[in-house]
């Protein structure tokens, strides 16, 4: 018989080995996933991992990965300190969007002016139109004790039909040819989030993020705001005991994971996508859900976990055209990868023992 | 535009069925709450069912099979989630989003060849007489089984939980599991059972709509109502007749919608098919105030010590 | 001598690093009022564990009647008809009490029959109980009758009792007696455990003493002194603590009508509590579980928020002050529940130490913290109150619970607190230690602070208290001198017998 047994200490060495036996299990179930799709499982475990970092067209491939995971990055930190405390924002991908529209629309706004200003302004505005997103749930949640997690998603659908709205109505191009979607960002210089060097997919999504992991690690170890987060999340009886006010802290946590998804939206809007479409959002808000947690809420461990799921996306998109692995193989995958990532995590806190004695 | 085209009759009777996937999916998920799990996955577990039951209708020819199939496909996804958070004691609010993102990558998969086929029909209720009435019989006695099974299910958790030894100990277990453990009560075969129920739920519900609501397959097909299921029971404040009140209510938003969309009304069609999503945040806001109903031991990881 | 009801030989249950009983051997006769006595971490809980089948023993046997006896689960304890009244009640808050003692029932009968049996038993033996209120809302003592005619209505062989008096005052205690006393004399046994020594002499007929795990003597209570059993129990002499008498100086904490509601569903809010404590002297407010306490120390550590005037601290209002301002002001406290509220069970005890010594160990400047000195703080703690622990960086969860209660409880000390307010602060804490603990208490107050000592404890806050004050639903009844105040007064202090009755015997 197999029993748990709490540890008294959580183990450090399993903090850092569980997301690595997550990843290996993934590629070993995926494998025979994509087995069981009649692809050989070596040649695509080899094209998803290897060949966008390594192949023939890696020069190609490698800036993908960081303007892949940029935004993943920037929205899964933005999630952890939240998640740390026990506060649920799961509609990051509508505060990307509102971002995204936001940001978007103040740079179009100013169209065809060309000033060194627009872009900050864009940044703002993006920042801003996450965070009012994410507010809602905030405020909601303070004042009537509404469910976070409930209001933050449907906002997400609410956000969906705004896009569509925005894409047929307001910011849609006017020299379009009556095609939904905005005017080109990359067309219009000062509002384009270009990349900060030639050909290295660094643009200014991939700066923020870069800035947001630094931000984070200084919060979450040295600055009393952090560690009354990760108190919050460990005990919030105990928070409230050492002063913590559990409103501000929500107002806090939900508004700085919007801005940081919404600043995600509007880099990736004003940068890789260009312009504000129908079909613009394409899951990362969620995804970084599975960062956040894959990088065990920790900084560092989340500019690694995002990197890795840029692998994922990239490497599923070459083994989708080389390959004919369906997309939605790919979205399981990492679907799968959280699955395991949870259930070796127990590993942390607990010890496995066998046979019939009782855990302590 | 033309509000005239509106027929109330039509209105109450189709309300009825575009409330009855939520509603099946709600009561399974408040039975695992009561019993003091949270699980998330439901989206996840209803999109699952819909592509089971839509393939499996498909290739037999019986939508009875492919609602059984439903059944069964959102109950074995739900073992994973029993198994992350009743075994490995995982997170239940991590692992039912993590199951709802496998859902939806899963019935992709799964779906692959289905999109664009008429799934055979589910026969209607058809009583000679009464099904002939006017009003009446559009309303009550003119809707496919799954209509009244849903009803019935109401009815009969609501029975279970208020007039059965075993809703008794499913309550005792949400509301305190170290008391029902001290007490002998096996917490996690109880839980384990709830969760496998309310996966079957959730996959009937998903099932609901791509064979009879809409009826076809085509990818994340339940925009949204696992979650809305999900809204239902903070709603229901865990009370089954509630869930059912809940369902027309969003029922009928729903249909109103349809209804104002097709009839040209002068608002933008996003606008009101956001409405549903915003209704629903509206309902939680009034509903939170009173939060003395939800389970004590809600969401609270359970394990044996001593 | 007839077969003994319960007869236990060689029992032995070992936890990973600790083993909780070792070679346990005794009897318990039909009709016995057995006590089962020593400290807290004595192994009485395990071993009344492994009788009603929650936990299985790694060797030893027992036998019920001459048959062997070795229950997989509860349930199979309840048919061989023993029963348990649990010191933490396994009570379910939003149930009814019919639906609560049903499900401590292998075949219950209909609800309506069974609440009419409910009135039946608890009229019997003066116990009287409604069977459908809601048990969140009863008091302490009612929510005990629950679980005491749970039991009953099963007709048990044998009744465990696993510390029946926590909770009760000493008009109660009597009551309680009185019931356990008509049951001896229908022939059940009872399986008394308690730390309460005059209790034990008072109604137990045989006695096992327990200590680390081992039984190391038995008597007859009756036949024995309060002190000869507690040297037995603790096996080293008690240090009783100490302390000079000094005139009270001036009023440092004032409450004035402090009225507050409590946030949880079946809290009890405070009402018009007036109250003033002067450098120098230590104040002990009594009451049963659940009379107020936690919203008391809620609201003087600024968890609660008042209104400003009714918390007055060195002449300065601060009832609407939040936790970290009156820290600074130097008005701390120490909650009841260690893990959770009091300490974080996860973070290490340099984290815990800066949970509440941030503000006035200098370990935030500038928002940010300074682990350096919260490791130092911490060191400084577990130097002088004698924290057995490997190091500052493990968790507060690793620690035993007395070694975890000197940690908090020392961490507030050592702030140089002008006011000090501690909730329980010797609950589930070995003699050793609690001894440590009062004595830190009143050499606290000897240096010219204030301090308030909220205790279920009532030896406890003869000890320690020079005025006396009891909580009862959220109301403070009259402050007295602790010197000379006997049982009976404290008692009605405490509420009296509220509306008990004694058994129709």
């Amino acid at each position: 018989m197999v029993r748990l047994e709490k540890r008294l200490q959580p183990s450090a060495v399993f903090a850092w080995a569980t997301p690595v036996m997550a990843v290996i299990a993934t590629m070993i179930f995926g494998g025979l996933l994509f087995a069981a799709l009649g692809k050989d499982p070596l040649v695509a475990i080899r094209t998803i991992f290897w060949d966008p970092l390594f192949g023939q067209y890696a020069f190609f491939y490698r800036p993908q990965l960081l303007v892949k995971g940029g935004p993943l990055i920037l929205i899964a930190i933005g999630l952890s300190l939240g998640f740390r405390a026990g506060i649920w924002n799961i509609g990051a991908e509508g505060q990307y969007i509102m971002g995204a529209i936001c940001g978007a629309g103040a740079g179009l706004a100013f169209y065809p002016l060309e000033a060194w200003y627009i872009f900050p302004i864009m940044v703002l505005a993006g920042a801003l139109g996450g965070w009012v997103w994410a507010m809602i749930p905030g405020v909601l949640k303070v004042k009537f004790g509404t469910n976070e997690i409930l209001v933050s998603l449907m906002l997400v659908y609410v956000a969906e039909q705004f896009l569509a709205s925005v894409s047929l109505g307001l910011l849609k191009n006017p020299q379009g040819f009556g095609f939904p979607g905005s005017r080109n960002l990359q067309q219009y210089p000062s509002a384009h989030n270009a990349e900060i060097f030639e050909g290295t997919g660094m643009h200014w999504g991939v700066a923020a993020a870069l800035i947001a992991v630094i931000f984070a690690y200084v919060l979450l170890s040295r600055h009393q705001l952090g560690y009354h987060i990760r108190l919050t999340g460990e005990a919030p009886r105990a928070a409230k005991f050492a002063g913590v006010s559990p409103s501000r802290l929500i107002l806090f946590c939900l508004g700085i994971s919007g801005a940081f998804a919404g600043l995600a939206g509007m880099f990736e809007a004003s940068g890789p996508a260009g312009q504000i479409t129908i079909d613009f959002n394409t899951g990362y808000g969620f995804t970084a859900i599975i960062v956040a947690f894959l990088g065990r809420l920790h900084p560092v461990g989340i500019l690694l976990a995002g990197l890795l799921m840029a692998l994922t996306y990239i490497g599923g998109e070459i083994a989708q055209s080389s390959l004919g692995l369906p997309s939605a193989a790919i979205q399981m995958f990492q679907g799968m990868l959280l699955f395991f990532l949870l259930a070796v995590d127990v590993l942390t806190g607990y010890r496995i023992r066998f046979g019939q004695r009782e855990a302590a | 535009m033309d509000l005239s085209a509106i027929n109330p009759v039509l209105l109450v009777a189709s309300l009825m069925v575009a409330a009855t996937a939520v509603m099946i999916a709600a009561i399974g998920e408040l039975i695992v709450e009561r019993a003091g799990v949270l699980n998330l996955g439901v989206e996840g577990m209803m999109i699952t069912g819909a592509i089971c039951g839509f393939a499996v209708a498909v290739q037999t020819g019986s939508p009875l099979l492919g609602f059984v199939a439903a059944a069964g496909g959102g109950a074995l996804l739900s073992m994973l989630f029993a198994f992350l958070t009743q075994f490995a004691l995982a997170n239940q609010v991590a692992s039912g989003l993590a199951l709802t993102l496998f859902g939806l990558g899963l019935s992709a998969l799964l779906g692959q060849g289905y999109q664009g086929i008429k799934p055979p029909a589910t026969p209607r209720l058809d009583i000679p007489m009464l099904s002939d009435l006017p009003v009446v019989g559009r309303i009550l006695f003119g809707h496919d089984l799954m209509v009244y099974f849903g009803l019935a299910l109401v009815a009969a958790t609501w029975a279970f939980l208020k007039y059965t030894r075993a809703g008794l100990v499913l309550r005792a277990v949400g509301e305190n599991h170290d008391a029902a453990h001290a007490l002998g009560y096996k917490v996690i075969r109880i839980r384990v059972m709830a969760i496998a129920f309310g996966g079957a739920c959730a996959g009937l519900g998903g099932a609901y709509i791509s064979l009879i609501r809409v009826p076809q397959w085509t990818e994340g097909m339940t925009a949204g109502i696992g979650w809305i299921a999900l809204a239902l029971v903070v709603f229901a404040s865990w009370k089954p007749w509630r869930v059912l009140l809940g369902a027309y209510l969003f029922g009928g938003v729903t249909v109103l919608q349809l209804n104002l969309q097709a009839a040209g009304l002068a608002i933008p069609v996003e606008y009101l098919s956001m409405s549903p999503y915003l209704i629903t945040i509206l309902v939680l806001v009034i509903m939170s105030a009173d939060k003395s109903r939800a389970p004590a031991s809600l969401g609270r990881v359970f394990h044996a010590t001593h | 001598m007839s077969e003994p009801l319960l007869s236990i030989r060689g029992l032995t249950k070992a936890y990973p690093g600790v083993v909780a009983n070792s070679d346990v051997s005794f009897d318990i006769q039909p009709g016995e009022v057995h006590a089962l006595l020593g400290e807290n971490g004595a192994g009485k809980s395990t071993l009344v564990k492994m009788i009603y089948g929650l936990v299985k023993p790694d060797s030893g046997e027992m036998r019920v009647r001459g048959a062997p006896y070795a229950p997989p689960e509860p349930q199979a304890a309840r048919a061989a008809g023993v029963a348990m009244v649990f010191q933490h009640f396994s009570l379910f808050d939003a149930l009814t009490v019919a639906e609560n003692i049903a499900l401590g029932m292998a075949d219950p009968p209909a609800m309506r029959d069974l609440a009419k049996r409910i009135r039946e038993v608890s009229e019997t033996y003066g116990l009287p109980l409604d069977p459908w209120r809601v048990v969140g809302d009863l008091s302490a003592g009612e929510r005990q009758r629950v679980e005491i005619i749970r039991c009953l209505l099963q007709n048990p062989k044998l009744l465990i009792m696993d510390e029946p008096t926590s909770v009760l005052t000493p008009q109660e205690v009597n009551i309680l007696f009185e019931t356990l006393r008509k049951l001896k004399s229908e022939g059940t046994s009872i399986l008394y455990i308690s730390h309460k020594l005059e209790e034990i002499r008072a109604l137990c007929d045989e006695a096992t003493i327990l200590r680390l795990g081992k039984k190391v003597a038995t008597c007859t209570p009756r036949d024995t002194t309060a002190r000869e059993m507690a040297e037995l129990m603790v096996g080293t002499e008690l240090h009783v603590p100490s302390r000079e008498y000094r005139e009270p100086g001036a009023v440092r904490l004032a409450l004035n009508g402090l009225s507050v509601k409590s946030p949880g569903q079946f809290g009890t809010s405070l009402k018009g509590i007036t109250l003033e404590v002067r450098a120098g002297e230590v104040l002990g407010l009594a009451g049963v579980a659940g009379n107020g306490q936690d919203e008391l120390l809620g609201a003087l550590s600024g968890e609660l928020r008042s209104a400003s005037a009714m918390v007055v601290l060195d002449g300065t209002e601060v009832g609407a002050a939040g936790p970290g301002e009156r820290r600074r002001m130097g008005l701390l406290t120490a909650p009841e529940e260690r893990l959770g509220h009091a300490a974080a069970p996860d973070m290490s005890l340099t984290e815990n130490a800066a949970l509440t010594g941030a503000e006035r160990k200098g370990i935030v400047s500038g928002g940010f913290l300074n682990w350096g000195r919260a490791r130092d703080f911490a060191k400084e703690v577990i130097a002088r109150f004698d924290v057995r622990t490997p190091g500052t960086e493990n968790a507060a969860r690793s620690l035993s619970g007395g070694n975890l209660q000197k940690f908090v409880i020392g961490r507030e000390v050592m702030q140089d607190p002008q006011v000090l307010v501690v909730n329980q602060p010797t609950w589930g804490v070995d003699a050793m230690a609690a001894a440590v603990i009062r004595q830190a208490l009143l050499d606290l107050a000897a240096g010219g602070a204030a301090v308030v000592v909220i205790s279920q404890d009532l030896d406890e806050l003869m000890e320690v208290s020079d005025r006396f004050g009891a909580l009862n639903e959220g109301r403070l009844s009259e402050i007295r001198p602790a010197k000379g105040l006997t049982v009976d007064e404290i008692g009605l202090m405490m509420g009296g017998s509220h509306d008990m009755e004694v058994a129709h015997v």
